[in-house]
């Protein structure tokens, strides 16, 4: 089990970065993909945006991508009817079990209702 | 570098039946020997297997069954497109005058673990195939205002191309209308939208220019390849798009010295209907923005031009057999074999095969 996974374990969405590039190391790696060099480890940030969605049965599941660099898929807890691509959304829950998981809020979910 | 001729080939029914790897490898080899003319086994110098089945050693086992002993064999995987790259290997220790004569076979079972990369963090627990078809379906919807009907149509006619198809999994023809109501899979995906894991097999055998003409008077040329693999992760930048088809693309037409303007047929990897679509602009078949359209043109004339032998969704997808079973057909077309599928005065073929989520490509054109 690598970095990414005993974090996520416990609730910590983190990924690898290299220092030496100044880079984001995504998917998660131990080596630097431009360098080779040894990465470090940091949580990534909590504010993603959707940049695709759609629905099975009543789940609503998205393409958020973080940092613009980190692409997951994960679970968005709104109707999809509110939500679209470009949409700022919050990270607000992820675990492993067996699979990794990802759940997603919308942040600005005033602003869209106003609209 | 040597020329490379498809000189013989075999097909088994795919089915949704449960059989051994083995037996299913064994089978399209078998029709290879029955249908080939001055073919035995000590011409044989290379056996290459195709497959995601977890069988260890099959290129030794097919060989062995097959009473071949090769110079050369190994299995090759690459996911959905393990079959038109195992051709790729094929094709390479030819040109290369390492071997003169080389066996491809793939195959897989209906269960085969090829459906699911296990390690793609960037799709989790969603990592069944429909998740990122449903992605793909969405934004091609969005950004070209693609409707239901327009990828319906895909299906419709792939599915009643697969009626003459005799090896296809479905010989049932469906409507647009039928497809449209079939069971939503998600809220951008019906269930006839989506091709199916299937069990069979397909084989061809290449060989030198040399030794072409003592297998068949009608070689088929391998005279393009093209081959990109951009991840293995499900991280694309655009998603109405598919660059690695387009730059596997470009590369086997440079190859070729042809533009796609001279494609007669293409066998492309429909995996879902919104995958035609994309690829049959990726490929250069039609302008951009014109993908609903043209397959739609195609329907309506019963012009088989894409995907004669009824694509992945009519004629099902064992996924190590289904970049050979391509060859094949591109194969019968180019020799005017292909029965009631035959498209008339076809000269170049191509063959689009793609794995993971358009992740990595392989085209490859064909001449006679
Ligand atoms: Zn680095």
């Amino acid at each position: 089990m690598n970095k990414f996974e005993t974090e996520l374990k416990i609730g910590n969405f983190v990924t690898s970065e290299c220092s030496h590039c100044n880079r984001i190391v995504w998917p998660p790696s131990d080596y630097c993909d431009n360098c080779f060099k040894a990465v470090n480890w940091r949580k990534v940030s909590q504010i993603g945006t959707i940049i695709e969605l759609s629905k099975k049965e009543n789940d609503v599941f998205c393409i958020t991508e973080f940092e613009d660099k980190i692409r997951v898929m994960g679970k968005l807890d709104a109707e999809i009817n509110m939500a679209k691509p470009g949409q700022t959304v919050r990270l607000s829950k992820c675990l492993l079990n067996n699979k990794n998981s990802f759940f997603f809020s919308l942040e600005e979910i005033k602003e869209i209702l106003e609209k | 570098m040597k020329k490379v001729a498809v000189v013989g080939y075999g097909n088994t029914k795919f089915t949704k039946d449960e059989l051994p790897i083995e037996s299913l490898l064994l089978e399209s080899t078998k029709q290879v020997f029955d249908t080939t003319k001055n073919l035995s086994q000590d011409l044989i110098d290379g056996v290459i297997v195709s497959t995601n089945d977890n069988s260890k050693y099959l290129g030794a086992i097919l060989s062995e069954l097959s009473g071949i002993k090769p110079k050369i064999s190994h299995t090759v995987e690459h996911l959905c497109s393990s079959g038109a790259n195992a051709a790729i290997s094929g094709f390479s220790y030819i040109a290369s005058g390492l071997v003169d004569t080389v066996l491809v076979t793939g195959a897989d079972k209906i269960g085969n673990p090829g459906q699911i990369l296990e390690w793609d963090k960037s799709r989790g627990e969603f990592d069944h195939p429909i998740y990122w078809a449903s992605m793909f379906t969405k934004a091609h919807k969005r950004q070209f205002s693609t409707t239901e009907e327009e990828l319906a149509i895909v299906s419709a006619k792939n599915h009643k191309q697969a009626m003459d198809n005799p090896n296809a999994y479905s010989h049932k023809p469906y409507t647009i209308s039928e497809i449209m109501n079939s069971k939503n899979v998600t809220d951008d995906l019906r269930i006839l939208d989506c091709s199916y894991s299937c069990s069979g097999s397909s084989s061809i055998l290449l060989t030198s220019e040399e030794t072409a003409k003592k297998f068949t008077d009608e070689p088929i040329w391998i005279s393009g390849i093209g081959q990109k693999t951009n991840s293995a992760s499900f991280m694309k930048n655009e998603l109405t798009t598919s660059s690695s088809s387009v730059i596997s693309a470009n590369d086997a037409y440079k190859m070729a010295k042809i533009t796609s303007q001279k494609i007669d047929i293409a066998e492309i990897h429909d995996a879902f209907s919104v995958c035609e679509l994309m690829a049959v602009e990726d490929l250069s078949l039609t302008e951009k923005n014109t993908s609903a359209s043209y397959v739609r043109n195609l329907f309506n004339t019963e012009d088989r031009k894409i995907n004669p032998r009824g694509g992945l969704i009519g004629a099902g997808h064992p996924l190590g057999a289904t970049g050979i079973s391509q060859i094949v057909e591109i194969t019968q077309q180019l020799q005017n074999k292909a029965k009631k599928r035959q498209i008339s005065n076809a000269k170049k073929g191509l063959v689009h095969n793609m794995s993971a989520a358009a992740t990595s490509s392989t085209v490859l054109i064909l001449e006679s």
